[in-house]
């Protein structure tokens, strides 16, 4: 039918315009491209959260050759550096210099208390960066159980206590963090691009004032949301294609649910978000605005309120209320599992559902937003 | 060079004028930091404090609901079942209903009371391996706790040597204490450095820059003009987010102000200065904010702000020296916790000193090449 | 152009000869329509009021009106761009409050800012609409060579829409809205910023268009142009003033117009300002070396005496009848000259070069913007740049002011080597760009301020002169609203005032009065000559050619070369006289252009040399 044919060439010119600007502009093609690299490179070689080797002054007040033999199991440790001090004075100054992680004292009735079977060393960690302070105190139990091993014989067995705990992650035998992040990574981008980019795209054109020409012509509101939808929506792929290829080439992270649900999950997110940025850029018409409103709203919620990195579980019940409200907290969901558990039905249906009930809405609103007037 | 500072004056009052009367860029430059501070200082916390699990105990005995009320009574972790069979399990992880299962076996306390160690199984859902790799620790602990109950109980000797540990400067090793003063320094590079590439790009796109240049404003004054208003908003932005953390989530500020605003006054300039080296670059408002995003993310990422840059590779840690993030990340955190000086920070001091005047005479010479 | 009727002198764009049968519906009309703005800062603005007009299918009819008058809202209602708050509005016998995208379909609109997509090539800006409009392809090829001929941008086509200069952009707005042949074509001032060759190339085409059956309606400040329409609507300040014929409005200044050749020794723009302070004058204007004027009514026909001298009655241009109106509706004189306080004479000699230009070039690459061009500027002259678009104006002017370096030759301004300018040597210089370059967001008052201190104006004398430049203009009731939102006309007026406050010796005008009403033009001129008449050298460029008549000197450039220069006189004398008419500096500067571009001269090229 003619208004049909029609209808596609009016979109089919417009998406053309809009490829080529994209195409054009080379800050459009960094955030294509490059930032998903980027991000790539970031998260698969920068972000770690495996301590190797952590500094410690030891201060030894009892000068026993309990203490000397336990310093000297610490000594041995891969996991630590040591440096012998005599005063805690002097171990805190090191400490606040940065020289050392934390500090160790023995006190000076150690090898008596040890003895009678009431032995106790203090750990002194720097609060100021508690994850560390952890670790520390995890892997000090390594030379502390060898030293112990050492020196048995001396009192009873020491058993490892009647509870063993025998644990096994699943999805993730080996606790490699590439595996938690790729999932995350690839909402990250598709946010980045869907919204971020596009919430800039629509405000430009009134800025511009290149709207008021094209608003009289035989083009709807309609197609003109369609060919802002479309070249960004491509960008999105591409930003997609190269998470997957990296995840599974640079990193071996497995997929074990389906490619297919895969990419219908990315694309449905990608359509929430690409909701997003078009809706925030009609409304607000303003690019500065619009940028930094995406940001607020779509990228740091991403990063911080989707389960990404920090678990939901864990955030106070307002901030978990809120985050209901994210569409990236239901895609990490569907991510995580589809590349780690594989296609377990009752997670992945439901976020899924979500997601697309979200992209409708957000889709209907921007075409109701969308008119073609002047203030 | 009196008429120098007046005219550099008359930038800066017009460069506060057109930022703070129009509502909508106010909103922007207060709302933000607020906003994204309690955010994140509310969610961003690698520490656990609800951890949902279910149990699949085929003992159902006296020891195992005691190992099992040491579990409920943690505080975190929060029973969701008790499964019947093994095959139910699977289906409690993938769904995500529970974090971890915990399994006990018949054995249990027989094993207990004849003095043989008894195990117990837990499967964690490795899907964010850091999650649930912290509420594995958690279980230790609370494992710990009960052995060290049932041998006091039943007469056997502790372990070797006690471990007590203390923490110096954040006695609870509370995660907020670490990231919200981070974020003194997060939230404000990003929003300095991208309101000054924009205000540029701005004046450019409207033309008031062509209306500059043919004024008697000399290059470095116009630099110096865009500079100063953008230092002083990026120090109103700390302050802010200094109050809310001491105030609203009433982390204690033990160090001295003269030194913290003095790192952030330099941490400001090198900001500064990569705002406005972005600016030359960037031919439309669009590309300024894309390309100051780009600028921001690696370098809030690689600060040290999520995860340590000890543990990064080699690479990119000397790659890290030129990040001015960095530098103020771990001077933030030192004044604030450990009221430390200029003496111990002068490892931060001096590279952002550098690093703001590189930037800075690097801007001011695009911003002198402008007749191109 | 075969219609031309050589008896018509005194109007260059000749009415179409034919006009088609009116049918029933009219194409365009408007009934009883108001519109009212909201300004930012609260109140509300009434842009239209309660006005009917129509215009018949066939029609070719023209809106003009002052600055602020309503044609660009009233256009906008037609489009359903806007909708109008009472009345009604009906466009193709379609209701468009109920059905805007079924005019959006059938008519052809161009913008008053035609804004074309910087990133996109000519040629595929032009395939764009030419889709959006659904023009076929063989359409297309026919279409596209006659687009391509009028606005001269055929070598261009591969070029970036975003490097066009401002008049290229202007054509190419005009080339895409005709891509297709409507039943309704709007035009909101397509010829601003557009030269004399090339209005009148446009012309042809729309003549040719309304021929064809096509309703053209125009918004437009070239008044010439409203003479050559059939149907005139005259807005002012949202109320309709006159609609009719044009010969009705030019009938109002009827035996009321002369000419009057002014005293020896004295410039025809200072014997308009004397002419003006009369009480009998509602009009001058400079026109080829004498004054046009008009005179109250009731002053009797026949020749008179203005002003101390014998005056010739001459036939009432549209213009003429034009200002009658807003006398009569506004009810004081366009300009009170006696506002217009002199300044402190400048010092320095007025046989002064101020300005030396010696082989000045400029390139882009292999394009050559300007090529060696050579002039001087006295102290105290007001120099005109004349020249189509792409000639080089614009680049001279960059140049000039210090904000593009030259490729080669020397530039001069105040004794000062430009290429090596200290920042103190722009301390004598104003400039006021083409497009609003001031703060939007800042107000009046808070611009005026920053201009005073950054050309080191303090204390009592920073107050003194924004004192002046608030009176002076007539900022003082928009002093605290942000400049964004003044009316069209006062934002000119803000940067005139702002480039004024230090007092410079030379003042750069780029296209000032590009798009302003000939009342806001009388009065900026007016302002220019009392500079003038204080010390200060004025440097303009301008499009409208009767307005090399107020400058002292001038110069023609072309494709980047300096083709003519001289006094006005000096350059109509370049131009073939025809029978019984004075050339005017139209005539003269299209038989420049075409003589240098080989082309045979004469009028439109209708009469080879």
């Amino acid at each position: 039918m003619k208004s049909w044919s029609e209808k596609l060439r009016r979109i089919r010119a417009l998406t053309l315009k809009e490829t080529r600007q994209i195409l054009r502009d080379p800050s459009s093609i960094a955030i294509g491209v490059v930032f998903p690299l980027m991000m790539i490179l970031l998260f698969g070689y920068g972000l770690s959260l495996d301590i190797t080797r952590v500094s410690v002054a030891m201060v030894d007040e009892d000068a026993s050759s309990e203490s000397a033999a336990l310093i000297g199991a610490f000594r041995l440790s891969p996991y630590f550096g040591v440096t012998v001090v005599h005063s805690m004075a002097e171990a805190k100054k090191l400490v606040q210099n940065r020289k050392a992680d934390g500090a160790l004292l023995i006190p000076s009735d150690f090898s008596r208390r040890w003895h009678s079977g009431d032995a106790e060393i203090q750990i002194l960690v720097n609060g100021t960066d508690p994850n560390q302070a952890r670790i520390m105190q995890g892997y000090a139990q390594g030379p502390i159980a060898q030293w112990g091993a050492a020196h048995a014989g001396s009192s009873s067995s020491f058993p490892a206590g009647p509870v063993v705990v025998v644990d096994r992650m699943w999805f993730n035998e080996n606790n490699d963090s590439h595996y938690f992040l790729v999932p995350g990574l690839i909402v990250l981008v598709m946010t980045i691009i869907g919204a971020f980019l596009t919430a800039m795209v629509v405000a430009r054109e009134w800025e511009r004032g290149t709207l008021e020409a094209l608003f009289v012509t035989p083009m709807r509101a309609g197609e003109f949301l369609v060919s802002k939808f479309l070249p960004y929506f491509g960008l999105g792929m591409v930003g997609f294609l190269l998470c997957l290829l990296a995840g599974h080439f640079l990193f071996h992270v497995p997929l074990r649910g389906s490619l297919f649900l895969l990419s219908l999950a990315s694309m449905t997110y990608l359509v929430v978000a690409l909701g997003i940025g078009l809706l925030v850029s009609t409304l607000v018409k303003s690019q500065f605005l619009a940028s930094q409103l995406a940001m607020l709203l779509t990228f740091l919620p991403a990063m911080m309120l989707s389960g990404f990195l920090y678990d939901l579980r864990s955030m106070p019940a307002f901030i978990r209320g809120i985050t209901y409200a994210l569409p990236a907290r239901y895609a990490v969901a569907l991510m995580q599992t589809l590349y780690l558990a594989g296609d377990v039905g009752s997670v992945i249906w439901l976020n899924l559902g979500i997601l697309a009930a979200m992209a409708a809405a957000l889709l209907a609103a921007t075409r109701l937003a969308t008119r073609k007037q002047l203030t | 060079m009196r008429s120098s500072l007046l005219r550099i004056l008359a930038l800066i009052r017009k460069e506060f004028l057109a930022v703070l009367k129009d509502p909508r860029s106010r909103f922007i430059i207060f709302l933000p930091p607020i906003l994204q501070s309690l955010i994140f200082g509310y969610a961003a916390s690698f520490d656990l404090n609800s951890v949902p699990y279910a149990v699949f105990d085929r003992d159902h005995s006296a020891a195992s609901a005691d190992f099992l009320s040491h579990l409920d009574g943690s505080g975190i972790f929060r029973r969701q079942a008790d499964l019947g069979r093994a095959s139910d399990i699977s289906a409690w992880i993938d769904s995500s209903r529970v974090l971890l299962v915990v399994q006990i076996d018949q054995d249990f306390e027989r094993r207990l009371l004849a003095g043989e160690p008894a195990q117990v199984q837990v499967i964690a859902d490795g899907r964010n391996s850091n999650t649930s790799g912290t509420a594995l620790g958690y279980f230790e602990t609370v494992v710990d706790a009960f052995n060290a109950g049932w041998r006091s109980e039943h007469g056997q000797p502790g372990p070797p040597i006690r471990v007590v540990t203390r923490a110096w400067y954040n006695p609870n090793l509370d995660s907020r204490w670490s990231m919200i003063p981070s974020l003194i320094g997060t939230l404000t590079m990003m929003g300095t450095l991208m309101l000054t590439a924009l205000s540029v790009a701005r004046e450019r796109e409207q033309g008031t820059f062509d209306q500059l240049l043919v004024t008697p404003f000399r290059p470095l004054e116009i630099m110096a003009g865009k500079a100063i208003p953008n230092m002083v908003i990026g120090l109103t932005q700390s302050t802010t987010i200094l109050l809310i953390a001491q105030f609203w989530f009433h982390i204690p500020f033990v160090g001295n102000f003269a030194v913290l605003y003095a790192g952030l006054g330099l941490f400001l300039m090198a900001a500064v200065g990569l705002g406005l080296f972005v600016s030359s670059i960037a031919k439309t408002m669009q590309q300024a904010m894309l390309y100051a995003f780009l600028l921001v993310m690696p370098f809030a990422l690689l600060s040290g702000l999520t995860t340590p840059i000890t543990s990064m590779p080699e690479f990119l840690q000397s790659a890290m020296v030129i990040n001015p993030l960095r530098y103020a990340l771990d001077l933030t955190k030192r004044v604030y916790l450990e009221d430390a000086g200029f003496a111990q920070l002068q490892a931060d001091f001096l590279p952002l000193a550098i690093i703001g005047v590189v930037t800075l005479s690097g801007a001011a010479w695009l911003f002198g090449r402008r007749l191109t | 152009m075969g219609d031309a009727d050589p008896g018509d002198c005194e109007r260059p764009f000749n009415r179409p000869a034919a006009v088609t049968t009116p049918t029933s519906s009219p194409a365009l009309r408007l009934d009883g329509v108001s519109k009212s703005f909201r300004r930012e800062t609260g109140e509300s603005v009434l842009a239209l009021d309660h006005i009917s007009f129509s215009v018949d299918r066939g029609g070719l009819a023209a809106l003009v009106g002052p600055d602020g008058a309503g044609k660009t809202t009233l256009i906008r209602l037609l489009t359903g761009l806007l909708k109008a708050e009472s009345g009604v509005v009906t466009v193709l016998g379609i209701d468009a409050a109920k059905d805007p995208q079924a005019i959006q379909s059938r008519i052809s609109y161009m913008p008053q800012q035609f804004g074309l997509y910087d990133d996109l090539t000519v040629f595929e800006n032009l395939n764009l609409y030419a889709d959006l409009h659904g023009v076929t392809s063989e359409n297309r090829r026919t279409q596209y060579a006659r687009l391509m001929e009028m606005t001269g941008l055929e070598p261009f086509q591969k070029r970036l829409a975003g490097k066009l200069s401002g008049g290229m952009k202007q054509k190419l707005g005009l080339a895409c809205t005709l891509v297709r042949s409507p039943e309704l074509l709007l035009l909101d001032e397509p010829t601003v910023g557009v030269d004399p060759l090339s209005r009148r190339e446009l012309w042809e085409i729309i003549r040719k268009l309304v021929k064809e059956g096509m309703t053209v309606l125009i918004s437009s400040s070239f008044l010439d142009e409203a003479e050559a329409c059939e149907h005139v609507l005259v807005l002012n300040e949202g109320k309709k003033l006159a609609e009719g014929p044009p010969a009705e409005v030019s009938g109002l200044a009827l035996g009321r117009t002369f000419l009057a050749q002014p005293p020896d020794g004295m410039k025809p723009r200072d014997f308009q300002a004397r002419l003006l302070a009369e009480p009998d004058i509602v009009d001058a204007v400079p026109e080829s070396g004498q004054v046009r004027l008009v005179s109250q009514a009731g002053r009797g026909s026949g020749t008179g005496i203005f002003g101390g001298v014998a005056a010739q009655p001459t036939p009432a241009r549209f213009e003429d009848g034009f200002m009658v109106l807003l006398q009569q509706s506004g009810g004081a004189k366009p300009i009170d000259a006696k506002t217009l306080q002199p300044e402190e004479p400048l010092g320095g000699s007025r046989n002064e070069s101020v300005v030396e230009v010696h082989d000045l070039d400029r390139r882009f690459g292999k394009f050559v913007a300007v090529d060696h061009a050579s002039f001087n500027v006295k102290r105290g002259e007001i120099f005109g740049l004349l020249g189509p678009n792409g000639a080089g104006k614009t680049t001279t002017f960059r140049m000039l002011c210090g904000l593009l370096p030259p490729s080669g030759g020397t530039l001069t301004v105040a004794g000062v080597d430009v290429r090596r300018a200290s920042a103190s040597a722009r301390q004598h210089l104003g400039y006021v760009a083409q497009k609003f370059s001031l703060y939007g967001q800042l107000s009046v008052g808070d611009n005026l301020a920053f201009f005073a201190r950054a050309y080191g104006l303090g204390g009592e004398k920073k107050s003194e002169r924004i004192a002046w430049a608030l009176s002076q203009f007539k900022l003082e009731p928009f002093v605290r609203l942000p400049s964004a939102h003044l009316p069209g006309g006062f934002k000119q007026r803000l940067a005139m005032a702002a480039s004024l406050l230090h007092r410079p010796e030379i003042l750069f005008l780029d296209e000032p009065t590009s798009g302003a009403d000939p009342f806001a033009r009388r009065e900026f001129w007016q302002r220019i000559t009392a500079l003038a008449a204080g010390g200060v050298t004025v440097i303009v460029t301008t499009h409208f050619m009767e307005e090399a008549e107020y400058c002292d000197r001038a110069a023609i450039l072309d494709n980047g070369k300096l083709l003519a220069q001289g006094t006005p006189a000096e350059l109509r004398a370049r131009a073939p006289s025809e029978e019984g008419r004075t050339p005017t500096m139209e005539d003269a500067f299209i038989a420049i252009v075409l003589e240098a571009r080989g082309k045979p001269a004469g009028k439109s090229g209708e009469n080879p040399s």
